[in-house]
């Protein structure tokens, strides 16, 4: 019956000019360039990375003398944009939820001192944990630090979010937090761009004694924020971003956060004049336009991707909670993303019967790239298990953490960046022989170093080992600030250079890379083996760059 | 009107290039696009898919509602029965007959195809072969766009154009390889599919 899929009618819509298929991320970074960005600081995470890997592409970008090189992690690169924002100048750090955690000192901190030339603080949530190991919501963290929060609902929303964003906080002298989530962020639609804002001069602060958060300055600072507070609410009650819509509809009012606001319109979009909604994309809420929307209606429902933060709100805006419908009360799912399924379900407009996955499929999970090193230095740990027990491996954050999945089985623990390591210690300290530390070059440059240091300063009986595929491989092979550096970096630290071995991970290299480990293992103190192969994603000029960079620094 | 169409496969088997040539030909014909995709570890060597929407109208969802999808397009044939709850009624199915396995549980191929021609829409088609007989297995993509592309709401000049676009950078002979792949599949699902409405 394939006369029922009629062709689509060639309407020519007319747009001002061509749009550009973007997506979120890419939207979000061209409208930041275009809104007088002077530098973007970030380390890779999914999905935050294409931000930033935007912009290091832009030609515009490199005319303009953007910033675009990554940082080591996510607290150095917010620091920095800090330190740009200090000078006058429009900044914006981008990194995925979990890396807020690392930058959550001066996260906390700059929203006490404030900023001076715009800042905007862009996090990539995952919910659903598609690639992350939590769906931590980082609208709790603009919360906390009483700053406000945007969170676009589509693309288009993205583009234009950067100039009011960079504009807010020039205005409230705050940093602002620009929250996404993984299907925004990776997810294409024709943008219309605007006029492009130049970037800022370079402008110092009149009174610079407010970034000096000594206790009496702090509380000077702090009593500000607490005072601003009435006006950032005063900004969400008038700003473009949250629409009141009451319809004739009076059972149900929806208050629709960020892109959860497309799920309720793909289920009501035919039907929109008869429902009450309340599309939220700027944080904190809008008072008055929830109470409205409170008094219209018998039952609100709250429609949020994350966490359920505005739902606990209004549990203390209103005396009776019965109203409140949304995660608390079991009416969506309190895990995992939104889709428009589970949002028509909720609203009582999808009833359809889906036909079920058939169950000859089986599950394809991901796995190790053929012939990358990692599984061949994962074929040599899993050689000695046998003799060390298979509880003894700590391993970290990357494609290696691969190998805790079958058929290698090697990895037992992934917490967060830099753990292999401190973790392999402290069950050490604990009396655990033989522990050993796996961690990727560009995780151990990331908050590997400090731990190692640790280790050091007592002689921990550990063995770590740096699988070094001079990439940051697991988010498409971003350039590693660790490529040339890691032996000095361990020397540096004072690693014993009678225990700081390299080893190819090749099949041939087998027996022989067994042994080297098995050798160390026997030493009781401080060990680190660099395994040596770069990753297989990398084109040739990719690796011969790297070489050159490697000749450059030795 | 919005027509639905999931891409699957495995990561690195060329469905997001299947995804641009469907966005560059939309919006060259001046429609609503969105195309949602999969980043990040889920790509290695694992079930990757993508949700396209074309319409007239604005567009809300990334994401394609269960059981709205009217054609689910893979490159891989496990991979296209992955996503059966979002096919709708009457939709399409059009996949690779060459399985891709790399999992230890891979089910036997012809319980597969079975399992497929419970839908009367399908159009199974072995791509990679087509591809190979061109000249290079690659392209077997473009052979599955082709067999597809009667039940996509584009021309068949648009999507052409969109393929020397995207392939503008490389040699004349992979823009050859490409477009010649894409008309042997389109012959192909011509022949399985009911002529569509004009287009």
């Amino acid at each position: 019956m394939v006369g029922k899929i009629e062709p689509l009618p060639h309407t020519h819509i007319k747009f001002k000019q061509m749009k550009s298929l973007l997506l979120g991320n890419e939207a979000l970074a061209q409208g930041s360039i275009d809104a007088g960005l002077s530098g973007v600081y970030a380390y890779p995470g999914t999905p935050s990375t294409e931000i930033t890997e935007y912009i290091q592409r832009s030609k515009l970008a490199k005319e303009l003398k953007i910033h675009t090189t990554w940082s080591v992690n996510e607290k150095t690169a917010m620091e920095a944009a800090l330190g740009m924002s200090y000078v006058g100048k429009r900044a914006m750090v981008v990194m995925k939820h979990v890396g807020l955690n690392v930058a959550s000192d001066v996260f906390m901190n700059m929203a006490v001192s404030g900023v001076n030339g715009g800042l905007v603080v862009v996090v990539a949530d995952d919910p659903s944990m598609h690639s992350s190991q939590n769906e931590q919501d980082s609208r709790y963290y603009g919360k906390f630090a009483m700053i406000p929060i945007l969170e676009p609902s589509n693309q288009q929303e993205a583009y234009d979010m950067m100039f009011y964003a960079f504009d807010l906080s020039e205005e409230l002298k705050l940093p602002v937090l620009l929250r996404m989530v993984t299907r925004l962020s990776h997810s294409r639609a024709g943008i219309v761009v605007k006029e492009r804002r130049d970037p800022n001069e370079i402008n110092l602060p009149s009174d610079t004694s407010r970034f000096a958060l000594l206790p009496m300055n702090a509380r000077k600072q702090f009593d500000l924020l607490i005072g601003k507070q009435d006006a950032l609410i005063d900004h969400s009650e008038n700003s473009f971003l949250n629409n009141l819509t009451l319809g004739k509809n009076k059972n149900i009012g929806i208050i629709a956060c960020g892109i959860a606001y497309n799920y309720v319109m793909e289920n009501i979009g035919e039907d929109e004049s008869s429902y009450s909604v309340l599309k939220v994309s700027q944080y904190p809420l809008p008072r008055e336009k929830v109470k409205i929307l409170h008094q219209h209606c018998e039952k609100i429902l709250v429609v949020e991707d994350g966490y359920p933060l505005v739902e606990e709100l209004l549990h203390n805006y209103f005396d009776s909670n019965d109203k409140i419908k949304g995660k608390l009360s079991g009416d969506l799912p309190r895990t995992g993303e939104q889709n428009p399924n589970i949002v028509g379900k909720s609203l009582g407009l999808f009833g359809n019967k889906i036909e079920p996955v058939p169950s000859i499929v089986t599950p394809r999970p991901p796995q190790l790239c053929e012939g990358c090193g990692h599984t061949d230095l994962f074929n040599t740990i899993n050689e000695l298990i046998p003799e060390i027990g298979n509880k003894n491996i700590f391993g970290d954050i990357g494609c290696y953490a691969l190998g805790a999945l079958p058929p290698l089985n090697t990895i037992n623990t992934l917490i967060d960046m830099g753990a292999s390591i401190t973790m392999a210690k402290g069950a050490a300290d604990a009396g655990m022989e033989n522990a050993i530390a796996v961690i990727g070059d560009s995780t151990f440059t990331h908050s590997g170093m400090t731990g190692l240091l640790d280790a050091v300063s007592e002689n921990t009986p550990i063995t770590i080992i740096i699988s070094d595929n001079s990439a940051v491989a697991m988010t498409g092979a971003q350039e590693s600030t660790a490529v040339g550096r890691l032996k000095k970096i361990c020397l540096g630290i004072g690693v014993d250079p009678d225990h700081l071995k390299t080893i190819v991970p090749l099949k041939k290299n087998h027996e022989e890379n067994v042994e080297v480990l098995r050798k160390e293992l026997k030493y009781k103190g401080v060990s680190v083996i660099i395994s040596e192969r770069p990753c297989v994603r990398l084109s040739r000029d990719q690796k011969e760059e790297i070489k050159a960079r490697i000749a450059a620094l030795n | 009107m919005t027509t639905n169409i999931i891409l699957s496969g495995v990561g690195g088997q060329g469905i997001l290039t299947i995804a641009a040539v469907l966005d560059t030909a939309a919006l060259n014909q001046n429609f609503f696009i969105k195309q949602s995709e999969v980043h990040g570890m889920s790509q290695r060597g694992g079930a990757v898919q993508s949700h396209v929407r074309i319409s007239d109208k604005q567009i809300f969802s990334d994401l394609i509602p269960e059981g709205k999808a009217d054609l689910i397009l893979s490159v891989e044939p496990m991979e296209l029965l992955r996503y059966i709850p979002f096919l709708k009624k009457d939709g399409w199915l059009v996949t690779d007959s060459e399985s891709f396995i790399n999992t230890p549980n891979y089910p036997k191929k012809d319980d597969l195809i079975e399992e497929i021609k419970k839908h009367p829409n399908h159009v199974i088609v072995n791509a990679t072969e087509i591809a190979k007989s061109i000249g290079n297995s690659k392209v077997a993509n473009m052979v599955l766009l082709g067999a597809a592309s009667a039940i996509i709401p584009l021309s068949e000049e648009s999507l052409v154009q969109a393929i020397k676009t995207l392939f503008q950078h490389k040699s004349e002979k992979i823009i050859r390889l490409n477009l010649e792949a894409f008309s042997e599949g389109k012959k192909v699902g011509e022949a399985i599919i009911p002529l569509p409405a004009e287009k």
